[in-house]
């Protein structure tokens, strides 16, 4: 089992789509929020998942074929 | 020795050992340093900073490395020079560009991986190593060299090889990551959870950042132990940015200048403009972009000091704005025509803020304004290709003459 941190950025339409609780139940994930900002036209959260590589690499794809972005939770690390 | 008393988170404020880590267990936040600020004010002065070493290391008391070990190859102590042709042109009375350029590999990386190199051999690190597409790998290399170090440096493989000539001369490890740049950033940051290596902005994050400190200790110390009222400074992760700010209101809590007025304005390409965006919106929640830009040294689509940058913005009432990708080459082109400076694209994006600030009025002529140039013009010469005009002439006085007046 693997845990692994994420910043997920939601578009102004998944805002009140259960996006998190949805992955949880879908991939067999344990997702734990530890800050987020959530508001009427943007929201992001930082999570960690925990699962198989397997698992989390199909969530990430599941979430960010839905839209949602997700990033390195401490920003990009190439730099120029 | 150093003053360092340990790391705090910047969210929550739990704190921890000074240790090769960057995030906070709890909430994920990013690491800062802590030091022992009561016992730096007692050995710290002027004189202390004037009869010290001509690099970053004479501001030692103020940076998380022993400055006795430093891994030193003379970063810093950059020229500050007094702008005549440019400011004469912007109506300018005290305009000043910091030509971080001339670094000894060519870049201000010079400045946070001096710190960076010198704090992993004191965690006892055997290897080096970064992302990057440029001037940070040259910087990894070079050190890691100094130091006696292995060095790893990462790329996209689809990066131009004379991108990373700067950093292959210094004999380090490239690896091609055959991918996009998101996919650079998620393998570096499980190669550094995995490996006990030093990766300068990853878990050395905290002490690397501090290196840009150095960028506002120098430009107070050149102008005469006086803060600039404003600094321009081109934003990529947005710790340079901050960082500035921090050493001036350092150095003005040592007593060392008066208490810091400047204004603080970020320089973005539009290519590439999540922090302005951000400002434009009036928000302080930075949404990633994926870069399209010319000034690829500041292509980070997500800033990890996105936010920070943002309030430091605010908080010294200062401001941003994204420069036109076709007005950057002619930046870097007006800097080298009317200064003599040759920068990269940062340095041109800069040159685009500054003169959209002076001419919207946000610069008032008589104050003493900072354009911070941070990268070398000769490591991307095909931005400005078309300046390479020659008169093709004959080997006469005659052909000569006749060009010479068209």
């Amino acid at each position: 089992m693997a845990k692994q941190r994420f910043r997920f950025t939601f578009p102004q339409q998944l805002i009140t789509t259960p996006v998190i609780y949805e992955l949880g139940i879908k991939f067999s994930v344990v997702t734990n929020v530890r800050r987020a900002d959530v508001r009427e036209d943007v929201g992001w959260v930082i999570l960690e998942i925990e699962g198989s590589e397997e698992q989390i690499q199909s969530a990430l794809e599941w979430v960010a074929d839905l839209g949602v972005r997700v990033d390195n939770v401490s920003g990009d690390v190439l730099e120029g | 020795m150093s003053y360092v008393k340990g790391l705090f988170c910047r969210e929550c404020g739990r704190k921890y050992p000074a240790e090769p880590i960057n995030v906070c267990d709890f909430c994920f936040g990013p690491l800062e340093v802590i030091y022992d600020y009561d016992s730096i004010s007692k050995v710290i002065s002027r004189e202390t900073i004037s009869s010290g070493p001509m690099s970053i290391w004479r501001y030692h008391h103020l940076l998380p490395a022993d400055h006795e070990n430093a891994v030193d190859i003379n970063a810093g102590m950059t020229p500050l020079i007094k702008s005549h042709n440019f400011a004469k042109s912007l109506g300018l009375e005290n305009l000043y560009f910091k030509n971080d350029s001339v670094n000894p590999s060519f870049s201000f990386k010079d400045r946070v991986v001096a710190v960076a190199c010198t704090k992993a051999l004191e965690f006892g690190f055997d290897t080096l190593a970064c992302a990057s597409t440029g001037n940070l790998a040259g910087s990894v290399a070079a050190h890691a060299a100094r130091a006696g170090m292995k060095s790893y440096v990462f790329i996209p493989a689809d990066l131009e090889p004379g991108k990373v000539l700067g950093a292959a001369v210094y004999g380090p490890n490239i690896m091609a990551v055959d991918g996009s740049y998101d996919d650079v950033n998620r393998l570096c940051s499980e190669i550094a959870d995995n490996y006990n290596w030093a990766f300068v902005n990853i878990n050395m994050r905290p002490y690397y950042a501090e290196g840009s400190k150095t960028l506002g200790f120098e430009v107070a110390e050149q102008l005469g132990w006086k803060a600039p009222d404003n600094c321009i400074v081109p934003v990529a992760s947005g710790a340079l940015l901050t960082k500035i700010w921090k050493g001036l209101n350092e150095m003005a809590s040592m007593g060392l200048i008066d208490p810091v007025k400047t204004k603080m304005f970020a320089a973005q390409a539009q290519g590439c403009a999540p922090v302005v965006t951000a400002f434009d919106a009036n928000t302080f929640n930075v949404r990633p972009v994926k870069p399209a830009t010319i000034a690829k040294s500041l292509a980070i689509g997500n800033p990890a000091d996105g936010y920070y940058a943002l309030r430091t913005i605010a908080e010294s009432m200062g401001g941003a704005w994204a420069v036109a990708e076709d007005e950057v080459a002619d930046g870097i082109k007006e800097l080298a025509e009317k200064e003599g400076i040759f920068t990269e694209p940062a340095g041109g994006v800069v040159i685009g803020a500054l003169k959209h600030l002076v001419e919207t009025g946000q610069i008032d002529p008589s104050e003493t304004t900072v354009a911070y140039i941070t990268g070398n013009g000769y490591k991307t010469q095909e931005v400005v290709q078309d300046v390479v005009r020659p008169h093709l002439i004959k080997p006469t006085m005659a052909s000569f003459e006749a060009a010479i007046k068209l």
